[in-house]
């Protein structure tokens, strides 16, 4: 724990109004069992899980209920608590797109029964084989909390041994949003156990917990827990928003920056978000799987804004219901913060691995505090330069916003779009009001297409050029074919001329041969005899027949041509 | 319960353009006041039919291409275009004058090129540079600041003045006594024809660097500069590029030869620097955009001022190295972008 340390600053970012003291004023409630769970197959970056049971299985809390396609990307899922299984069919989630997505439904029946499912609690896990960890991490369907729910398993075992600095991200840069910071006022302790399996497993020669200012008393916390950790160091950072996203992060505690397509990895480095760090703590030493999670339910929408631990998969019109239900302005739904949120349609669907924040709250108290109006119209863009001045990734979002409206997506690429982390802080500032994110995401779809459409044709193009390739060549074999067959044919020929000269010089040694010759000779000459004789006869028939026609014909015609004479005549 | 989609982020800040446009107009006022008291009221009445004419060909704009009048009367460009531009033209200038350059400026500058955001050009220098092209006569006419010819044209004369012509009030003789060309241009012409810099600055008009009003205009031109620094509405960059260009080379032409070159702090409070560096280089519509370009943009329009104003045949130089430098601007901007966050700068790789 040395004293004083140099921190960076990242280009950029803005100072939204945090909101956070509306949800911590209470503490942590706990978790209440609701009638039913909707769990997606899916929470996870990869592929959705192969659903293990069947509607009406009875099954316990803790037991596994969907696992990993195999060699895929994903984590398992497990029954958050007892019941009954109910339908499997696809439901609304929350997610970006507002697709629906396959979910099992789970009817509590209220006994929260372990049964036989509950892991071997490591206790004392610094005598437990990392190999053992590795497997209940993976087992426990770990993933990263901070809201992008990568599977941790995976990112854990890719970094043994590799990594220098072990990263936990309790920065919490969102407004409204503050689970992270009551998980760590109140459970500090367990946070830094969770730690301590990380130190064990990946044996970074430092870790540093990133906490914006902003939350003094979670920074009193985990000081005091981690105060007997050499390794570890609570890093207070200035608060200013995207300083919680990874990148800023690891910029502002190492100084490096991770490039658009790398991972921090590539510098020795591994982010952990806080929550992470807790449920390790809790798959590890209490042998629980990730089945629940403490989340921020708050806004000016809510009648009680606070912090729940609840089971993944409650219904958000439960997590609502429980924090008092909804007021007057609840105008808009949102999973996540204002800045980089999604809205949710309704309330219907379930809470997830991923769900930190669900904010309700009227569209005029989102806006800053000194906003005349609560949406002012969007105006032209007189490239102020406020954006470039926001942006995290330095980029020139005047000039992408320019390039997108011309649907000049050549320039827009080379403009750096891909770096784009859309914190909305271009957005925040502009005065003009533009949607600036939503160009982004635009172009960016808009390039996704182009370069699909791009792979297609120059492979449609390939296959033609291949197509071509393959009739010149089966026509060139065709062509050497043949004349290897016609030279081989000539080859033969000429043998046998040789042959045959050959034998002819050979003839008077031949008499046998000499008969059979003869004898042929002479059937032939029968045989030719026989066809004339045939065909004179034929002819002459003919030839008679065709004379009479005519002489026939003659007559006639003369006969005619009297009796018109005459008629004329007369 | 059924809720509205929107996308993020939900949340944004108080800003407008109009709040942008406001605060620049209240820079001006240090600068507006200077002049008054200087040229006494045909500076005011520039400004409010410089206002009212924008405003009329700023509705009609609007109004043939359709566009909402509120939003557009509501974000002040035109009406900071209009104090621009009549602070840039002599006072008790004839109306027509401003008439003329207004529509340049706001129909034909801006309208026609698709209104705000949209203008490659400043819309006040177009309109600035069409009337020195077209009327230089009624352009370099600008009346002796108060205290030199110990008169000020009443409020009511000045109306007349303006709307039919000194003709009305004065003969021609005595308008050209009470009417002379600026410092800067005057300084020129003494130049051409002989004199030494040190002695034409020892004749009354001028003060302690420049022309005795324009000094102390510029001076004030410079606390309003300084406060929108100050207030983030502009950034260094254009201001002190422009400013650094400008002296190095006034300053290296003045030290080779100080008789027939102004001296660095002429050429900085003289003329339209002041005003140009601070509110015109730095009209982020027309300006480049980047943060290494707008360095190459306002040394590029310093240069260009350095060169008109020495070379050149034109009184001031502010306007056309303005426009000469909004013409390159889409391409500065293309080859300055700055390092994305993660890439390796020049240096690294």
């Amino acid at each position: 724990m040395n004293g004083e340390r140099k921190y960076w600053t990242f280009h950029g970012g803005v100072h939204p109004e945090f909101n956070k003291e509306q949800s911590t004023r209470q503490p942590i409630s706990p978790i209440k069992l609701p009638k039913r769970l909707i769990i997606p197959v899916q929470q996870h970056i990869g592929a959705p899980t192969e659903v293990l049971v069947a509607s009406g299985d009875k099954v316990f809390k803790g037991q596994l209920i969907a696992k990993m396609a195999e060699g895929e990307l994903g984590a398992p899922i497990h029954a958050p608590s007892s019941g009954v299984i109910g339908k499997i069919e696809k439901q609304a989630v929350p997610h970006p797109s507002a697709l629906d997505a396959l979910c099992i439904e789970l009817i509590l029946d209220g006994k929260d029964d372990w049964g036989k499912s509950q892991l071997a609690p490591y206790a004392d896990f610094s005598h437990i084989d990392n190999k053992m960890l590795f497997a209940r991490i993976e087992e426990t369907g770990l993933v990263g909390l901070g809201g992008a729910a990568f599977p941790s398993s995976v990112k854990i075992s890719a970094s043994k041994n590799t990594i220098e600095t072990l990263i936990i991200n309790a920065a919490e840069c969102e407004p409204y949003i503050s689970c992270d910071d009551l998980l760590m006022r109140e459970r500090a302790d367990d946070i830094v156990i969770g730690i301590r399996i990380l130190l064990q497993l990946l044996n970074p020669q430092q870790c540093l917990i990133g906490i914006e200012d902003n939350k003094p008393e979670a920074i009193a916390a985990m000081q005091r827990a981690t105060a007997s950790l050499d390794k570890v160091q609570v890093c207070t950072i200035p608060t200013l928003y995207p300083s919680g996203g990874e990148k800023q992060l690891i910029k502002i505690l190492t100084g490096k920056e991770i490039p658009e397509g790398g991972i921090p990895l590539d510098r020795g480095l591994l982010c952990h978000n806080v929550a992470t760090s807790y449920a390790l703590y809790k798959a590890v030493v209490k042998g629980e799987p990730l089945i629940s999670r403490v989340l921020t339910i708050t806004g000016d929408g809510v009648k009680q804004p606070q912090n729940i631990e609840a089971l993944i998969g409650t219904p958000i019109s439960d997590l609502i219901a429980q924090a008092g239900g909804y007021t007057t302005h609840a105008q808009r739904l949102i999973m996540g913060g204002p800045m980089m949120g999604i809205t949710l349609k309704n309330d219907n669907s379930p809470m997830v691995k991923a769900s930190n924040c669900f904010l309700v709250a009227s569209t005029t108290s989102l806006q800053q505090a000194n906003s005349i109006h609560a949406s002012q119209p969007q105006m032209p863009c007189i490239r102020c330069g406020k954006c470039m001045q926001a942006c995290p990734a330095n980029l020139l979002p005047q000039q992408l916003y320019w390039y997108t409206q011309a649907k000049d997506f050549e320039r827009v690429s080379e403009h750096n779009l891909t770096s784009c982390i859309e914190c909305g802080c271009c957005d925040f500032v502009c005065p003009s009001h533009i949607p600036l994110v939503s160009y982004f995401r635009f172009a960016k779809s808009e390039i996704r297409a182009q370069k699909i459409a791009t792979k297609k044709s120059d492979l449609s193009r390939e296959r033609h050029e291949f197509l071509e390739f393959r009739k010149a060549r089966e026509k060139h074999e065709r062509d050497e074919k043949r004349r290897k067959h016609k030279a081989a044919l000539q080859k033969k020929k000429a043998i046998m001329a040789a042959k045959k000269k050959r034998t002819g010089e050979n003839d008077e040694e031949n008499p046998k041969a000499d008969a059979i010759k003869a004898a042929l000779a002479r059937a032939n000459a029968k045989k030719a005899a026989r066809q004339t004789k045939d065909s004179h006869t034929n002819t002459s028939d003919d030839d008679q027949a065709k004379a009479d026609k005519i002489k026939a014909a003659v007559a006639k015609e003369n006969a005619r041509k009297i009796a018109r004479e005459a008629k004329k005549e007369s | 319960m059924e809720f509205k989609t929107d996308n993020s982020p939900f949340t944004g800040s108080a800003s407008t353009i109009g709040r942008v446009m406001r605060q620049v107009l209240y820079a001006l006022i240090p600068g507006v006041l200077m002049m008054f008291y200087f040229y006494g009221w045909g500076i005011l009445i520039n400004i409010v039919l410089a206002i009212l004419i924008a405003l009329g060909f700023e509705i009609l704009s609007l109004w043939l291409r359709k566009r909402p009048l509120k939003p557009f009367l509501a974000d002040y460009s035109a009406i900071v275009t209009a104090c621009l531009f009549a602070l840039s033209i002599p006072p008790l200038a004839p109306w027509w004058i401003l008439m003329i350059g207004l529509f340049f400026a706001i129909v034909i500058a801006k309208h026609l090129y698709g209104g705000l955001g949209y203008n490659p050009f400043n819309p006040a220098m177009v309109g600035f540079a069409v009337l020195i092209i077209s009327f230089p006569l009624e352009m370099t006419q600008w009346i002796r600041p108060e205290f030199n010819a110990g008169f000020v044209p009443s409020l009511f004369d000045s109306l007349r003045i303006v709307f039919t012509g000194f003709e009305s009030l004065y003969s021609v003789d005595q308008w050209d006594a009470i009417t002379m060309a600026t410092p800067l241009d005057d300084m020129k012409t003494e130049l051409k024809s002989g004199h030494y810099f040190s002695e034409v600055m020892g004749t009354s008009h001028y003060g302690f660097v420049s022309g005795k009003a324009w000094e102390l205009i510029s001076l004030a031109y410079l606390s309003g500069g300084l406060w929108l620094l100050y207030k983030g509405i502009i950034n260094w960059r254009i201001p002190v590029s422009l400013f650094l260009t400008l002296a190095i080379l006034a300053t290296f032409f003045n030290w080779l030869t100080p008789d027939t070159h102004q001296s660095t702090l002429f050429h900085l409070f003289s003329g339209a620097t002041m005003l140009g560096a601070f509110f015109i280089a730095t009209d982020p519509v027309s300006a480049s955009t980047t943060p290494r370009g707008q360095l190459f943009y306002g040394a590029c329009i310093g240069f260009f001022i350095y060169m008109i104003r020495t070379w050149g045949n034109y009184p001031d130089a502010v306007a056309f190295s303005v426009l000469i430098m909004n013409m390159s601007v889409p391409m500065i901007d293309y080859f300055t972008q700055p390092r994305v966050f993660g890439a390796k700068s020049r240096e690294e790789s």
